[in-house]
């Protein structure tokens, strides 16, 4: 089914999607990668203040290239979710309820997106030039010094994602390949 | 001898770390092309519309294909009768990564050190790779590799009694653990032979021969030509999300080895397997 979500992405909206949902996603999404999320959880550990606020919000595994002059952003596509796995269940939590990245989430991560109603979502891999047109502005909001891993609060306009792992916990990748598996 | 300036290399690989990043070659772009008429997959259909789409639009707005534009591999082939001069080589291809990524807006995805993890700032070093050869030449490929699919490559050092179907099976094994993480369509190198290192930078060359091109070892042709088949039904499908086509392409790269080893390498790549190619 094809749906339009704007944020802020609260539980109630999260529970109508299903895995194979074509989301076109309008607001604000924030982006963290690896070395994002390391300096979360430090901040977390020291009870300091995160880069923003995580109640209903949806985090983007991306770290883009440069813009070039007159445009938002560069290329921006999903990086590789699992590296976020040591992370994620610590943020949904606290209150993030969307994902955004690419591949396989491990058991941890599943169950917190089933304690906390979240979703996870797939962009499509590779496509980074075309996702960069769904991005109508970005702003470094913290941890400048990492550069492409800095945290960029981006506005997004019909952002498209599909739903991988629903708030129920259903994963599209584990039933996928069967479909057209002639093994 | 013939004299080459570094000052030229420097100004070769900045070029071609550009042009690979906005620009598929046109064998990897038809057999993309291709994939989305043949797909049976209605979603996958149209996530290989969408990467079509990416491709004009990088093409057209010098954005790169992927966000992830990778380490730089850099191959050079020195002809033993030219005499390099201008200075040292290597910082010269250095410097062309430096410019390229900068000139480019290219991403700077390399850290220093593994361990502190503390970014360069200018993407270099790039990794180099050289060969002498006969001749008055210098031929240089840039290949940026992303690390989605890098990260899903594997080597196994397998024993002679494992045979061709213990390759099938580590390669198999590979693009499955691989699966939506390395962003299908995928293409796959495969080194056999030689030993621990000679294996995967013969797995890393397999990714460079064009996708149209087949081994002339008709036993080699034949493992190449099952192996995308059977790789093509596990299912898997582009982006991960099931069909029939996982991989775009596949090669094989042997070298003699040791009457106790059977190494082999699968590197794995996305569909977005750049290289770029100059000679001097």
């Amino acid at each position: 089914m094809d749906c339009r979500i704007s944020t802020p992405f609260t539980k109630e909206k999260a529970a109508e999607l299903h895995i194979g949902d074509m989301v076109y996603l309008t607001g604000t999404i924030y982006t963290a990668r690896d070395a994002a999320h390391k300096r979360m959880m430090e901040a977390i550990r020291q009870g300091r203040p995160l880069p923003f606020d995580l109640h209903n919000s949806i985090i983007y595994y991306m770290g883009p290239t440069p813009a070039r002059d007159g445009r938002p952003i560069g290329s921006a596509g999903p990086t590789t979710a699992g590296r976020m796995d040591a992370y994620a269940p610590t943020l949904l939590d606290l209150g993030e309820t969307g994902m955004i990245g690419k591949g396989r989430r491990n058991e941890a991560v599943r169950q917190a997106v089933i304690r906390n109603g979240a979703v996870y979502f797939a962009a499509i891999g590779g496509a980074g030039a075309l996702l960069s047109k769904a991005i109508t502005s970005a702003e470094v909001v913290a941890y400048e010094d990492l550069g492409t891993e800095a945290v960029r609060k981006l506005t997004v306009q019909e952002f498209p994602v599909i739903v991988v792992m629903d708030s129920k916990g259903n994963d599209l990748y584990e039933i996928a390949a069967s479909k057209y598996c002639t093994e | 001898m013939r004299e080459i300036n570094v000052a030229a290399i420097t100004s070769c690989v900045r070029q071609m770390c550009m042009d690979a990043n906005y620009h598929l070659s046109p064998d990897m772009q038809a057999r993309l092309f291709e994939a989305a008429e043949t797909e049976q997959s209605p979603l996958g259909r149209q996530i290989l519309e969408k990467l079509k789409e990416n491709l004009e639009i990088a093409a057209a707005d010098q954005i790169p294909i992927c966000q992830d534009t990778g380490m730089a591999v850099v191959f050079v082939e020195v002809g033993q009768e030219v005499h390099l001069t201008g200075g040292d080589v290597s910082s010269a291809i250095q410097e062309g990564v430096r410019r390229g990524y900068q000139d480019g807006y290219l991403r700077k995805s390399i850290v220093r050190d593994p361990l502190t993890r503390v970014n360069t700032g200018d993407n270099t070093p790039a990794v180099i790779h050289y060969t002498i050869v006969p001749g008055e030449q210098v031929r240089i490929t840039v290949a940026p590799k992303g690390f989605g699919s890098e990260n899903k490559s594997r080597l196994f050092m397998l024993v002679p009694a494992d045979g061709v179907d213990g390759v099938k099976k580590a390669v198999l094994q590979t693009v499955r653990e691989a699966g939506p993480n390395a962003c299908p369509p995928m293409a796959v190198g495969v080194g056999i032979g030689g030993n621990f290192e000679k294996c995967a930078c013969l797995a890393k060359q397999a990714l460079l021969i064009p996708t149209d091109q087949q081994s002339e070892d008709p036993q080699i042709r034949k493992l190449e030509q099952e192996l995308l088949a059977e790789i093509n039904k596990t299912g898997i499908g582009p982006a991960g999300l099931g069909g029939t086509v996982t991989a775009l392409a596949l090669h094989v790269k042997t070298y003699p080895t040791h009457i106790a080893g059977l190494p082999v390498a699968v590197n794995i790549c996305c569909h977005v397997n750049r290289h770029e190619t100059m000679v001097l």
